[in-house]
């Protein structure tokens, strides 16, 4: 049998343009032609992406923000073709890259049911039919004539999802559509999602929730800046993803802003996980190790205290951690560098950006200090609590302990 | 059922594609009527207090002056009324159209469906309105007591269909060119208010003998679909000269609206 989507050599370019604003004024078009082209740049968002989807598949896709999946999503929903390549598909595709497309606060509930279901590409009697389900699933009985503005967001969005989860095209695709909406409903839509794909059909998942993509998915693609990089089974999809990473050697003596008397300084820094890889992607749940790598240039110094600490996006320190708050000091050993490490058990950290920030003190007094992030985590959930279960919840960190009565 | 994703294939005007997804005709205008009167005191009343109210200005400004100077065969109130539920057709549908796409940005980026059902809904929003208009322009001709010619009648629907073709082709044109240069969005107003003075909405044709006025009165689509409109006076003498000159313009502003669109189309989503 011929797969159901056959992806040939999908590459999509995109000219940006570095000075202006996103969309073009007249004003500005007149002025381009008298200006030189310089300021307009290529970018390939996709670059000869290949694969085939084979009938009844459920394949994650992954990969970084940016790497390209919603572009290849766009391609694939109709929305934006490609530069060059072409698709070839045998089903009805339907995509979900938001719920609750078109609809609109003004209307009611029946009426976003209807207007929402025609968009997505349902026909009339198709949504009639499964309108008493609909409206079940989403358990809003009591509200379907309220105009939607009424809603709750929680609402709306269960609606909005019941409407897509009753589609019966052959192909889905669907974009991180469960990053939202709380726990419980989550899980009503990962069951609602294990039935369609059992029911034969297939799905293209995209989502940053691992354990969600491992439960959900059997096949997996790995999408690295717009290439490719693997594709196979799911749990070797995850592994690649989480290794092959745009991993960053940083000279950090390079550094020019930094605090101290620099007689022993941050030379290098990495991550490795427990199967020893370098990689700066990790799992909440994992156990890593930092490696701190020292370059000593006072080899009269005696008592080195390392101590590095973890900062969100927003340059908030999430936690800090000297080797002197274990009583722990390092000697040097002669040599003109020297290795640090810190094993941290279980991450509990969910930002999925964190940035390390390090400062050395030698014999009380400050030897350095850079002024930016020596190096960054990327933290994806993981199987924090050794279950299976993943819950996805907007919290800082998770706990781990022992519930006992 | 197969099907391909491709770079931009050559030209098609999609009409199956159009048909496959002619539900969705229905539920744009559907919704587009309906949240147009929502929440408002008058609901549907408005689309009937816009054209009278402008009748009842040109009415006590210039009604006698114009009526006198063409030498009018019917009452002035019900010309201009005539004209100015037509023209609601054209200028509200084409500047719905025109700003349709940007509107609906937000669905454009994450579904996939002809676009062009879009601008066309939003046509058949403005028709909707005329429809209703109707009911009370009925009410204007008893009152002035004008006889109506029956036969003349039948000509109505071609009236109409030349006016909504008309707006299609500018709709469309500009809600492709407003996606690319959001100008176009400044220049909508302006260009409904100018156009309105190029047509014989509210005067006749033969009220000016300047060559270059009277040469865009004439290849003005909208000429023709007036002519036809106001055939339906009893006396009311049809010029099928303007009425197929207006055909043919309105058939050729449709067509390059929709090429243009259908030629653009696919990077909407990009652009918008």
């Amino acid at each position: 049998m011929k797969p159901i989507l056959e992806i040939q050599n999908v590459s999509k370019k995109f000219r940006i343009n570095h000075e202006q604003q996103p969309y073009l004024s007249l004003r500005d078009s007149i002025t381009n032609i008298f200006k030189s082209k310089n300021s307009m740049e290529d970018f390939w968002a996709l670059k000869d992406v290949s694969f085939n989807v084979e009938q009844g598949d459920t394949i994650g896709v992954i990969g970084k923000n940016g790497a390209g999946k919603s572009t290849l999503l766009k391609i694939l929903s109709k929305i934006t073709p490609p530069s060059s390549g072409k698709i070839i598909g045998r089903g009805r595709i339907a995509s979900l890259l938001e719920v609750g497309t078109g609809f609109h606060p003004e209307l009611s509930g029946r009426e976003n049911i209807l207007m929402n279901g025609s968009i997505l590409g349902m026909r009339r009697f198709e949504i009639l039919k499964n309108f008493d389900a609909i409206v079940d699933f989403a358990g809003v009985e009591k509200f379907i004539d309220t105009p939607l503005k009424h809603y709750s967001s929680g609402m709306q969005l269960r609606l909005a999802f019941a409407v897509a989860a009753f589609l019966e095209n052959e192909i889905l695709i669907i974009d991180e559509v469960l990053a939202v909406g709380d726990a419980e409903f989550q899980k009503k839509c990962m069951g609602k999602m294990e039935d369609v794909s059992k029911s034969g059909r297939t799905i293209l998942f995209v989502s940053h929730n691992m354990p969600a993509v491992k439960s959900l998915c059997t096949k997996g693609v790995v999408l690295q800046k717009g290439t490719v990089s693997y594709s196979g089974p799911i749990s070797e999809s995850i592994n690649q993803y989480l290794t092959t990473d745009n991993y960053e050697d940083k000279n950090l003596e390079l550094i020019e802003k930094r605090r101290g008397n620099k007689k022993v300084i941050f030379s290098k820094f990495n991550v490795t996980t427990e199967s020893n890889s370098l990689s700066n992607n990790i799992l909440t749940g994992d156990t890593i190790e930092l490696h701190f790598t020292l370059k000593i240039s006072d080899a009269t110094v005696s008592n080195i205290d390392v101590g590095f600490s973890l900062h969100d996006i927003y340059d908030e320190m999430i936690t800090c951690n000297y080797s002197s708050y274990q009583n722990q000091v390092f000697k040097i050993d002669g040599d003109n560098y020297m290795k640090v490490r810190f094993k941290i058990y279980d991450f509990p950290f969910l930002q999925s950006k964190i940035f390390v920030k390090g400062r050395i003190v030698v014999d009380n007094e400050e030897s350095d200090w850079p002024q930016e992030n020596i190096g960054s985590l990327s933290v994806e959930q993981g199987d924090f609590y050794g279950t299976g279960r993943f819950e996805e919840m907007k919290i800082p960190y998770l706990l781990k302990g022992d519930w006992k009565s | 059922m197969e099907f391909e994703i491709k770079p931009q294939n050559k030209f098609s005007l999609g009409i199956k594609e159009l048909w496959d997804y002619r539900e969705l005709f229905y539920f744009f205008t559907w919704r587009d009527v309906k949240v147009k009167y929502k929440q408002t005191v008058f609901g549907f009343l408005w689309a009937i207090l816009q054209p009278v109210f402008m009748t009842l200005v040109f009415t006590l400004f210039l009604g006698d002056s114009i009526s006198q100077k063409t030498s009018m065969q019917i009452p002035y109130p019900v010309f201009a009324l005539s004209g100015m539920l037509l023209w609601g057709i054209f200028s509200g549908g084409m500047s719905n159209a025109a700003n349709s796409m940007v509107t609906n940005a937000n669905i454009i980026k994450k579904i996939y469906f002809p676009r062009l059902i879009i601008p066309i809904s939003s046509i058949l929003v403005a028709l909707v309105d005329f429809v209703i208009a109707l009911l009370v322009f009925v009410v204007v001709l008893f009152f002035y007591k004008v006889e109506i010619n029956y036969i003349n009648l039948l000509w109505l629907p071609v009236s109409v269909f030349i006016t909504c073709i008309s707006a299609m082709g500018m709709g469309t044109l500009l809600a492709a060119l407003n996606i690319k240069f959001r100008d176009v969005r400044y220049i909508i107003p302006f260009l409904v208010q100018g156009l309105l003075f190029l047509t014989p909405v509210l005067f006749p044709t033969t009220i000016s003998n300047n060559l270059i006025v009277k040469f865009v009165l004439k290849i003005n689509p909208m000429s023709g679909a007036l002519e036809l409109m106001r055939g339906i006076f009893n006396g009311y003498e049809i010029n099928f000269e303007t009425v197929a000159l207006s055909l043919i313009s309105s058939l050729i502003l449709f067509i390059i609206g929709i090429i243009y669109f259908r030629k653009t189309e696919s990077y909407f989503a990009d652009l918008a």
